[in-house]
C-alpha cells in the first residue's frame, strides 16, 4: 500500500472535498455506504473499498488543476544539497514530475539535465564522470523499461566499484495509473531488477522518507567499496502538491560522508615488516587510486621501499614514466618476488597464477613457494553472491579488509620507521637495477612500435604515436578503455595525472566505451582539458546516439575509431574452438566480423552532429586527419576520425 | 596432480624435439612468401599477431626475424600457452612452410631513432 494514495486523498480531502461532495455520482456515493446485495443470478462481487475522492468525476468544477509546490520541487532541494552537477536521462513519463522540477524550479542547474538516447548511455556516462570528477553523477530512468536498458551499464559500474546515483520513476498506486502504457511501465519492486548489482536501494513512500533515503543513498554509494545505489521515485510523490502537514516537517538532512576504512594497525605493521625485509618486493595496483591522492601515496610508498610497481590500470595509479613503473615486466617480477602487495586487485589469484584455456583446462602458480601475499581491498567488506565478478579465491598471508588508498599512509610511515641504514643501502641498489629495467622497457617499446610502422591497415602503435605527437603539450585526458590497442598508449605516452586514464568498464560489457568517453569528457569540460577516446568499432555500434548527446551538449572530445572491422575478441574465441575441434578457422569470421558492408563511422557520426573524417587507411594520412579533428575539438566540439587498424 | 603431469609432459615433449647437440637445426621446407601471405590471412594468424606478424597484446611477435623453423613449427602444433593448436589436418606442413616464408620475407623495422614520432 503506497503512502502516496493516502497523501493524495488527504490533500484532496483538505482542498476540495467540500465542493466535490455534491458532485459524487450516486453509484459512487452508494458504494461508499457499503455494498448492495448481489442480484439474483449474479456472482458476488468483492466488497467495494471506500472510494477516494480522487475517483470522483474529474469534470467537477472544484477539482484542483494546478499547484505551485509539487513534491518534485522538494526532491530537487534535496538533490541540490548533494552537489550533483548533472543528471543524465532519456526522458520518461514515470519521472516527468521531477524532470519538470529540475528544469524549471531548479533552473536546470545543479543538476543540469543531460539528454541521452539510451539508459545504458546515461549510466556509462555517469560511471566515467565519477572517475574524472571523484563524485557521483545522477541518472534518471523509468523504473521498468529504462532500468532494464540501464542494467548492463549498472553492472559495469558495480563491477568497477564506481558510485552512480540512480533514480527510477514508478507508479505504485494502481488506482492512480493511467490506463495502458503506465501499467506496462509500473512495477511492484523496481529495484529488484538490479538489486544483485547495486549496493543499496529504497522506495520512499513520503517526501521526508525520500529526503533521508536520498542522502543515505549518496553516502552509501560513496563509502568504499563504492557502488551504484538506486532510489525509486513514486509518481505521486513527484507530481502531487506537498501536503501541508508534510510540508511542516520537511527538511534536507545533512550529508556526512563516512571516512574510508583503514587497515587494522597490527596488519599494517606486519605488512610493513614483510615489505622492508623482502629482497624482491613487488607492489601491484589495480583499482587503487580513487582520488588524486592515491597516486601520490603510492609513489611515496614505492620510493620508501624502492620497490617496483605493476599498474594493472584499473585506475590511474602510478606515473608511466616513473623509474619504478615496471608494469611491462610484470611476469618476471611476479615470478621472482618474495613479497607481493596487492592494492585493490580485481583478481589476486589471476595475478599470481596462470590459467590455460585449452581442451583440458590447467593452471599453475607463477610465484615461488614461500612468496608472501598481502592484500588490501575494500571489496572484502562487501561481497554479493549471484554475479561472480569476485574471481577465484586468493590464498594470501595478510588480508586487510580496508580501503587501500586510505591505508597507504600508515604503511608508508611504518616502512620508514622500520628501514635501517643497511636496508636503505639495499633499497638504493635495488632502485638502480629497476631504473635500468624501466629504461630498457621504454626502449623496447619504441623498437617494437617501429615494426609495421608503414603498414595498412594502420598499426595500433602508429595510431598511438600519431595521437601522442599531437596532444602531448595539451592538458589531456584519455577517457577511453585502452585494452584493445595492445597497451600502446601506456608504453609510449607520459601518464602523470590522475585524470589521464580512467580504467575500464569493470564488467567487460561491450557498449561502455562510447558513452564512458562522453561522460569523462563531460567531466573534463569545465577544466578545459582535451579529452581523447580510442573507440572500438563494435562498441561504437551499441548505442551510437551518445554522439548526438556529445554534439547537443557541446562536449569537446576527440574520438579515434580503432576500426578493425570485427568483434575481435570473439573472432579469437571462435578460432580457438575451431582449431580445438580440428575444423580449421577459415569460417571464424561468420558472426564475428563487421564487414559486408563496412560501417562508415564518419558518416554515422556526421549524421549525429559531429565533425568526422574517414575511413583513414594510409598511415601517412592519419596525422593530418587528427590535426583537422583536433582543431574542431579545441573549439569546444566533438570530432571523430575513423581509422582502419590492425586487429590489436 | 593432473596439472603438474601435463606441464611435465609438455617439457619432456619439448626436450625430445630439440636437435641433438652439434647438429644443425632442420631447415625450413621451401615456401613461397606471396602464397604464405595469403595463408597467413586465411588461417587467421594475423588476428593475434598482426598482418605483418608484428605481435601485440593477443599474440607474440613473429616477424621480422622469426623463430627457427623447428621451434616455430613445433609450437604451432603444440602451443604451450593460449594459442589454439594448428594440427596437420587444418594446416598442412606445406602451407605452414609458405607462411614461414612470408614471415622470413618481412623487412627489418626502421631504427626508432629514424622515426621522429618515436623519439623519447
Amino acid at each position: 500500500m503506497s503512502k502516496r494514495s493516502v497523501d493524495r486523498r488527504n490533500f484532496l480531502k483538505g482542498a476540495a472535498v467540500t465542493g466535490a461532495a455534491a458532485l459524487v455520482p450516486d453509484a459512487v456515493a452508494s458504494a461508499a455506504q457499503g455494498p448492495a446485495p448481489a442480484a439474483a443470478g449474479q456472482g458476488q462481487r468483492p466488497a467495494a473499498a471506500p472510494t477516494s475522492a480522487r475517483e470522483i468525476d474529474p469534470r467537477g468544477e472544484a477539482e484542483p488543476l494546478t499547484t505551485d509546490r509539487p513534491g518534485g520541487d522538494f526532491m530537487v532541494d534535496v538533490l541540490k544539497s548533494l552537489n550533483l552537477e548533472y543528471v543524465a536521462s532519456n526522458p520518461g513519463s514515470s519521472f516527468r514530475g521531477i524532470h519538470e522540477s529540475i528544469i524549471n524550479y531548479g533552473g536546470n542547474t545543479m543538476p543540469e539535465f543531460i539528454t541521452c538516447c539510451h539508459e545504458e548511455s546515461s549510466i556509462a556516462m555517469a560511471h566515467a564522470y565519477f572517475k574524472v570528477e571523484g563524485k557521483p553523477m545522477a541518472v534518471l530512468c523509468h523504473g521498468t523499461v529504462g532500468l532494464q536498458h540501464a542494467a548492463m551499464a549498472i553492472y559495469n559500474a558495480y563491477c568497477d566499484r564506481v558510485p552512480v546515483y540512480i533514480m527510477a520513476g514508478n507508479s505504485l498506486d494502481a488506482t492512480m495509473r493511467r490506463p495502458g502504457v503506465e501499467w506496462a511501465h509500473s512495477v511492484q519492486d523496481a529495484a529488484a531488477i538490479v538489486r544483485d548489482f547495486t549496493k543499496w536501494d529504497d522506495n520512499p513512500v513520503s517526501l521526508p522518507h525520500f529526503a533521508e533515503s536520498a542522502v543515505r543513498a549518496y553516502k552509501i554509494a560513496m563509502t568504499p567499496p563504492m557502488m551504484p545505489t538506486l532510489i525509486v521515485l513514486d509518481g505521486g510523490l513527484q507530481e502531487d502538491p506537498i501536503p501541508s502537514e508534510v510540508a511542516a516537517r520537511l527538511r534536507v538532512p545533512k550529508l556526512t560522508l563516512a571516512t574510508p576504512p583503514q587497515g587494522d594497525s597490527g596488519a599494517v605493521a606486519e605488512a610493513a615488516r614483510l615489505l622492508v625485509n623482502a629482497q624482491n618486493p613487488v607492489i601491484v595496483a589495480d583499482r587503487l587510486a580513487r582520488t588524486p591522492a592515491g597516486m601520490a601515496r603510492l609513489v611515496e610508498l614505492a620510493e620508501a621501499l624502492q620497490a617496483p610497481v605493476i599498474d594493472q590500470h584499473g585506475r590511474m595509479n602510478f606515473p608511466s614514466k616513473h623509474p619504478l613503473n615496471l608494469s611491462e615486466s610484470a611476469g618476471q617480477l611476479i615470478a621472482n618476488a618474495d613479497v607481493i602487495l596487492g592494492l585493490e586487485l580485481t583478481d589476486f589469484w589471476g595475478t599470481v597464477n596462470g590459467f590455460r584455456d585449452s581442451l583440458v583446462r590447467t593452471s599453475r602458480s607463477r610465484i615461488r613457494p614461500n612468496t608472501k601475499l598481502i592484500s588490501i581491498t575494500a571489496v572484502d567488506l562487501y561481497t554479493k553472491s549471484n554475479f561472480q565478478d569476485f574471481q577465484r579465491y586468493p590464498e594470501v598471508d595478510v588480508a586487510m579488509a580496508a580501503d587501500a588508498e586510505a591505508t597507504l599512509p600508515a604503511i608508508t610511515e611504518a616502512v620508514k620507521k622500520l628501514t635501517t641504514a643497511d636496508r636503505r643501502t639495499a633499497f638504493a641498489e635495488r632502485r638502480t637495477r629497476l631504473e635500468q629495467m624501466h629504461a630498457r622497457a621504454r626502449d623496447a617499446a619504441r623498437a617494437e612500435a617501429a615494426i609495421a610502422w608503414d603498414a595498412s591497415p594502420i598499426s595500433t602503435a602508429r595510431l598511438a604515436a600519431e595521437l601522442w605527437a599531437q596532444i602531448k603539450t595539451d592538458d589531456w585526458s584519455l577517457v577511453s578503455e585502452s585494452g584493445n590497442t595492445s597497451g600502446w598508449a601506456f608504453r609510449l605516452w607520459d601518464f602523470e595525472k590522475s585524470y589521464q586514464h580512467l580504467g575500464d568498464s569493470g564488467g567487460a560489457g561491450v557498449g561502455y566505451g562510447a558513452p564512458a568517453a562522453v561522460g569523462g569528457a563531460l567531466a573534463n569540460k569545465k577544466h578545459g582539458r582535451l579529452s581523447v577516446n580510442i573507440q572500438g568499432d563494435g562498441d561504437f555500434l551499441y548505442a551510437p546516439g551518445v554522439w548526438w548527446t556529445a554534439a547537443h551538449h557541446q562536449i569537446p572530445l576527440l574520438t579515434v575509431v580503432h576500426n578493425n572491422r570485427a568483434y575481435h575478441q570473439e573472432v579469437m574465441h571462435i578460432q580457438r574452438m575451431a582449431n580445438r575441434h580440428q575444423r580449421g578457422i577459415t569460417r571464424a569470421a561468420i558472426g564475428t566480423t563487421i564487414t559486408d558492408p563496412n560501417v562508415d563511422f564518419a558518416k554515422v557520426a556526421q549524421g549525429l552532429g559531429l565533425y568526422a573524417e574517414g575511413p583513414v587507411s594510409n598511415p601517412n594520412d592519419l596525422g593530418p586527419a587528427l590535426r583537422r579533428a583536433l582543431a574542431v575539438v579545441r573549439k569546444g566540439q566533438p570530432a571523430l576520425v575513423d581509422v582502419v587498424t590492425q586487429p590489436r | 596432480m593432473l596439472i603438474a603431469a601435463l606441464v611435465l609432459a609438455g617439457t619432456v615433449a619439448g626436450a625430445q624435439t630439440q636437435a641433438p647437440a652439434g647438429q644443425a637445426a632442420p631447415a625450413a621446407p621451401p615456401g613461397n612468401a606471396e602464397t604464405g601471405k595469403k595463408l597467413f590471412v586465411a588461417n587467421g594468424c594475423y588476428q593475434c599477431h598482426g598482418y605483418e606478424g608484428q605481435g601485440g597484446s593477443a599474440g607474440a611477435r613473429l616477424a621480422p626475424r622469426p623463430l627457427p623453423w623447428a621451434a616455430l613449427s613445433r609450437y604451432v602444433r603444440r602451443p604451450a600457452n593460449q594459442m589454439p593448436p594448428y594440427t596437420e589436418k587444418v594446416l598442412p606442413d606445406a602451407d605452414l612452410a609458405h607462411i614461414y616464408a612470408y614471415l622470413q620475407s618481412r623487412p627489418a623495422a626502421a631504427a626508432p631513432a629514424s622515426i621522429p614520432l618515436l623519439q623519447p
